[in-house]
């Protein structure tokens, strides 16, 4: 196989969320010659950013982005060491997790696979995350945006305890902070004193874009 | 075992050799932002038509959630259910996880209520079973708590039986008021778990013979042709032992599929009420 041909099996394989396929591919890739940075932009973003387009469109549907999902997962896992060595920028760092009292995470996981999909590495803390965890998280990780989800009326008002624990530990300004969910809009994410909110997969991974440029648009002047 | 639910001039029982009580879903403002803006501004216009399509559509229940960000839901629920139920005579289905909302809800409700819900969590219970025994409702349990959704049949079992014996022996809150929701996760998510379900609403059945229900929608969360998955999980479901369900009243092949498994099961004699749905329909169409 030619590094071309390589990158376009892993594109097709990523898309049909064929796991093993991708891992093989992946490391034969590395064996080959192959580097960590065309593996990942050439071939897994791509193929996870038509993913995310399908399913927007409505032509693909939930089973097809998690298989795809899990699938890029898993080369990621052999990528992002390399990558950290060769020092390259990422898009961004974007800690995810459920707020507490709530355990819905398909929409979150959704969230995630475009995030991956567009570059991003994302840090998923899971569900039923405490206040305490969340900024425990950011003072580990220093992501630059912490992205909290809540499916019910009784859970969103997490959003405000943790931005609350968040700014009294002294860490609002390094991240910022983005809200979803079923019931959540975007008055509520407002009110909460979230930095912005998104309806869906998509939308979130557009404003997490525009925001971290943004962000260091501003560092830079 | 039966579960009576009233209204002031209508009674619904929910037992397994009853018709299947088909809860409608539609009043809930979650995911609908006209329907919430509407109620920010106090408007429940959004519910008579709700009402009015669930019912042509075949509810036998009506469910009512008012749960949206800055809305009072206390008062909120508290006047759509006045509203409702100067419309229809069909019992309700008082949906709210605040428990001031299912409070002013029971207040404002007259006859005998479904409550939606109360988990095997100890601090939600103490809470709401008190409520259950003051206002005389029957209470949808659902088997998680603090820690988890468990995945295995046998663990949702335990939190079943947990919860059975605080509402019985602690509340004296009678079994047959307990309706457990096996919990329906959606099956695009996770291939499995519709079976886990099934052998979850088994179990109940064979253990103590309780009620069920369940949102039945989310099953097919995130796939196409979602009308044909739910009206076929209903009528497995139905064959596993569930005797009600939250769901899409208003889409005529789900409740046509639940009807027919209503005959095949014995509870409809004669067809009596299958063949006078399809009387009605050609009437309608002529």
């Amino acid at each position: 196989m030619t590094h071309e041909e390589i990158l376009k099996s892993l594109y097709e394989e990523v898309m049909v969320g064929n796991g093993p396929a991708v891992l093989e591919l992946t490391n034969q890739g590395l064996a080959d010659g192959l580097g960590p940075e065309p593996i990942l932009f050439e071939a897994l973003i791509p193929s996870l950013e038509e993913v995310g387009a399908r399913f927007e469109r409505g032509d693909y549907f939930v089973p097809e982005m998690l298989i795809a999902g899990r699938a890029m997962s898993g080369a990621l896992d052999i990528l992002r060491p390399l990558l950290a060595e060769t020092g390259v920028e990422t898009v961004g760092t974007f800690l995810m997790g459920t707020v507490k009292g709530d355990v819905h995470d398909i929409g979150k996981n959704l969230v995630n696979i475009m995030l991956e999909g567009a570059g991003f590495h994302v840090i998923d803390l899971g569900v039923q995350v405490s206040p305490e965890k969340f900024v425990a998280a950011i003072e580990e990780y220093k992501p630059d945006i912490v992205g909290m989800s809540a499916f019910l009326t009784t859970t969103m008002p997490m959003f405000k305890v943790n931005i609350h624990n968040i700014t009294k530990a002294g860490l609002r300004e390094q991240v910022i902070v983005l809200v979803g969910g079923a019931p959540v809009t975007r008055e509520y994410a407002d009110a909460c004193g979230a930095d912005g909110y998104a309806a869906d997969a998509a939308t979130a991974v557009r404003l997490a874009k525009k925001l971290i440029a943004g962000r260091r648009a501003l560092a830079k002047v | 075992m039966h579960t009576v639910i009233s209204s002031p001039n209508k009674t619904v029982t929910i037992g397994c050799d009853q018709p299947f009580c088909i809860i409608g879903e539609r009043i809930n403002p979650t995911g609908r932002k006209k329907f919430q803006e509407q109620l920010r501004a106090g408007d429940l216009s959004s519910v008579e038509i709700d009402v009015h399509a669930q019912i042509a559509g075949g509810a036998t229940m009506l469910d009512v959630n008012m749960g949206a960000p800055f809305v009072d839901e206390p008062q909120m629920l508290a006047n759509a259910i006045k509203l409702i139920q100067s419309i229809t005579d069909l019992p309700l289905c008082i949906d709210s996880s605040v428990f001031e909302a299912l409070e002013a809800g029971l207040a404002a409700y007259e006859g005998k209520a479904l409550i939606n819900s109360v988990t095997a969590e100890d601090e939600r219970m103490a809470m709401i079973f008190p409520l259950v025994k003051k206002y005389g409702g029957a209470i949808i349990a659902l088997p998680n708590d603090e820690f988890e959704i468990p995945d295995a049949p046998e663990r949702r079992l335990e939190l079943v039986d947990h919860i059975v014996r605080t509402a019985t022996d602690k509340y004296g809150i009678p079994i047959e008021d307990i309706v457990i929701d096996p919990l329906a996760m959606p099956i695009g998510a996770d291939s499995t778990m519709v079976v886990r379900t099934l052998e979850t609403i088994e179990m109940i059945r064979q253990k103590y013979g309780l009620n069920t229900t369940l949102g039945a929608s989310n099953v097919s969360f995130g796939m196409p042709d979602r009308h044909t998955l739910n009206s076929v999980f209903i009528p497995m479901a139905m064959q596993s032992g569930l005797t009600s369900a939250i769901m899409d009243s208003r889409t005529g092949q789900i409740v046509t599929a639940v009807r027919a498994a209503d005959l095949m099961k014995g509870n409809d004699e004669w067809g009596a009420n299958w063949i006078a749905a399809h009387r009605a329909k050609i009437a309608q169409a002529s």
